[in-house]
């Protein structure tokens, strides 16, 4: 009895970082995301977070949901300005950051960018704009500046490794 | 039946276990969570916590990031509640028209009393934003 007990305990114990990764993977709801107040009347009002992503395109990261393709394929519509009837200044514009040692390089779209940002909003305080003339790198970005000032903290996070570093090098 | 010295050891371990784990659990939020206490704890009240991904689905990000002048920083816009009330930050919005008004307080200051302002990510994060 008493080993009975004990592979109890084990088997009740092995079972907590399942669970915590588990929890991790989805939404946690609101009440017990760490951050809310439990106690608060209105949390039971505040939408949850997996009400709002269950239908929308998943990702592996951030908010597992893939924002951009939310967008492009009409699962939300966002507003472009307060009223609603603002323009969008959208740039088709790829720049490609080539010095990044043997991984492959980097590809900025400026097109999932401006469908959702003004150009004010990185240029020119936080991105020169003209390519090679921003001193980018991990460093830095890690630090919350150039592409770290969003991703990282709103936007899809720097774990997203393969999101930015699409670009093959050519084998010689 | 506590005094059986392994029974008592296995209850120790498991305990100890799984109080670490319960420790070790970082703050989630959802991602994007931006926690606010400029003052609001000194004024009595919970902090308040800005989800960006429910008004993402409404907004693009120029619309407060640029139309409406918000600071990319958690902390980084002197935001009173007069100036809500004045139609200035979110009560551009929330103002009964766009979207609910500025009595619904719990709404808004929603986090944990005491929490620190900051975007808490599930240990995805980045230290930022940058200085600018």
């Amino acid at each position: 009895m008493r080993m009975y007990r004990w592979g109890f305990s084990v088997f009740v114990l092995m079972w907590l970082p399942v669970g915590w990764v588990m929890a991790a993977a989805t939404w946690a709801p609101l009440a017990k995301d760490g951050i809310h107040d439990p106690a608060n009347p209105a949390v039971t009002v505040l939408q949850e977070p997996k009400e709002a992503f269950s239908n929308m395109p998943r990702d592996e990261f951030g908010n597992f949901v893939s924002w951009v393709k939310a967008l492009q394929e009409g699962y939300i519509a966002p507003r472009s300005s307060r009223s609603g009837e603002g323009k969008d200044n959208i740039l088709d514009l790829d720049v490609l950051l080539p010095d990044t040692g043997a991984i492959p390089m980097v590809r900025f779209p400026h097109k999932a960018h401006t469908e959702w940002l003004d150009c004010s909003n990185c240029h020119d305080h936080i991105f020169k704009p003209k390519a090679g003339s921003n001193p980018i790198s991990m460093g830095p970005i890690l630090d919350g500046k150039f592409c770290g000032l969003c991703h990282g903290k709103v936007a899809f996070p720097l774990t997203a490794c393969k999101k930015c570093h699409s670009v093959e090098r050519e084998k010689k | 039946m506590w005094c059986n010295g392994f029974r008592w050891a296995s209850l120790c371990c498991t305990v100890f276990v799984g109080l670490l784990f319960f420790q070790a659990t970082p703050v989630w939020a959802e991602y994007g969570d931006v926690t606010i206490n400029n003052r609001a704890s000194k004024e009595g009240m919970r902090p308040v916590i800005f989800p960006h991904w429910f008004h993402r689905i409404r907004f693009r990000c120029k619309v407060c990031h640029a139309e409406l002048n918000f600071q990319m920083r958690a902390g980084g816009n002197d935001i009173k509640m007069a100036d809500i009330i004045d139609g200035r930050f979110c009560g551009a919005c929330h103002n009964n028209q766009i979207a609910w008004g500025v009595e619904n307080c719990n709404l808004c200051h929603s986090a944990l009393p005491g929490a620190k302002t900051g975007v808490y990510n599930r240990g995805q994060t980045t230290k930022g934003p940058g200085k600018l």
